[in-house]
């Protein structure tokens, strides 16, 4: 069968998101933020939600993400999406309401409004990107960059005495009541990104069920930042990465 | 047995050849080519179009949406 008989429509299996739009992505090559955002515009798709979503868009690489998925959305400043979040939530409870945040942004400046947020059980989804590094002010340490890990802060590797310990928050988040589903999750490949996306549709769930807040966190590559192609950053995160934040669920109640 | 056959089209224009695509197909369909789009990137292209089992892992771990997949049952 020819290649042109297999390009109709009633064939298709794939595509990109209806609603993520035509804009060009700023994000660099290969970068995990643009595989999440797709899973963020199919999954409000799905759930029939597109005209009934708000993003709080953040400080970091995903500051122009409201640019690139066409759903209602709010611009916090750092590390605040949690507590805007929290108010768009409570002044609109028939909206679905999610942050999307960095290491940096929720596990460094907004470690008080992540913490809070979810002690208070926010009826919001938290989809954190976790690329152990600050991508988009030049590649500086994060709070949850690993030890021995080279940053343009910390150019001879993190050192614990000297910079403190990779910051595993979700597992702190895990500790607050008002979470109730805490989950890691990896776009490296499509069988993770698959089971990511059952993941993150539970998470928008819960919030409309009233059962808590969600954080779905992606363990996530910053190839620019980690100075390797696409490729051999998604294998460094899967050998370096993952060990310090081990994948699935950590609680679901 | 069904044989299944699939096919992929590639927005080349969006395309930042970041080569995830080519190490995510299973069947070595595709390829980076010398030939670079307006952004200056080598975009991701079927180089063996005849291999393609339309599984949509290219498409899957593409980050900026750039490939649509279809699959047939022969
Ligand atoms: C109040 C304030 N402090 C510092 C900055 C500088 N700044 C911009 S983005 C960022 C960190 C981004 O890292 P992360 O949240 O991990 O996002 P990524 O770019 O890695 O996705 C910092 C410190 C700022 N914009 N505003
Ligand atoms: S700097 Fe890192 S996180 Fe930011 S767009 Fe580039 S690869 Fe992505
Ligand atoms: S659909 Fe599967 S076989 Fe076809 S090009 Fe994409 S990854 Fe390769
Ligand atoms: S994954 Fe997407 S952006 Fe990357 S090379 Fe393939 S088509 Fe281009
Ligand atoms: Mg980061």
């Amino acid at each position: 069968m020819d290649t042109l008989e297999i390009i109709k429509p009633e064939n298709k299996v794939y595509g990109k998101p209806r609603l993520m739009n035509d804009n060009p992505m700023h994000y660099c090559p290969g970068c995990s933020h643009g595989v999440v955002h797709k899973l963020i515009a199919e999954v409000v798709d799905d759930m029939g939600m597109a005209e009934k979503t708000i993003g709080i868009a953040p400080v970091g690489c995903a500051v122009f993400a409201y640019n690139y998925i066409d759903i209602d959305w709010i611009e916090a400043a750092h590390g605040r999406a949690p507590a805007v979040a929290t108010a768009a939530k409570r002044l609109n409870p028939d909206k679905m309401v999610f942050s999307y945040q960095g290491d940096g942004d929720l596990a460094a400046i907004g470690t008080a409004e992540t913490i809070h947020a979810c002690n208070r059980g926010e009826n919001i989804v938290i989809v954190f990107i976790n690329n152990a590094i600050y991508g988009m002010t030049g590649g500086q340490m994060a709070p949850t960059t690993l030890l021995g890990m080279k940053t343009s802060t910390c150019p001879y590797g993190r050192n614990e005495h000297l910079n403190g310990y990779p910051l595993k928050i979700s597992d702190l988040l895990v500790q607050l009541e008002g979470t109730c589903l805490v989950t890691r999750e990896t776009v490296h490949t499509a069988a993770a990104i698959k089971k990511a996306k059952k993941m993150l549709r539970k998470g928008f769930e819960n919030s409309m069920n009233g059962k808590g807040t969600s954080v779905i966190e992606f363990v996530s590559t910053c190839a620019s930042g980690w100075k390797m192609t696409p490729d051999q950053s998604n294998k460094w995160m899967m050998e370096n990465m993952v060990p310090m934040y081990p994948l699935g669920i950590l609680k679901d109640k | 047995m069904a044989k299944i056959k699939g096919a992929v089209v590639i927005d080349k224009d969006r395309c930042k050849g970041c080569d995830l695509c080519v190490v995510a197909c299973p069947a070595d369909v595709l390829i980076l080519g010398q030939e670079v789009n307006g952004k200056g990137y080598n975009y991701a292209q079927v180089a063996n179009s005849d291999e393609c089992i339309g599984c949509a892992n290219c498409g899957y771990v593409c980050p900026d949406g750039c490939i649509t997949v279809y699959k047939v049952k022969l």
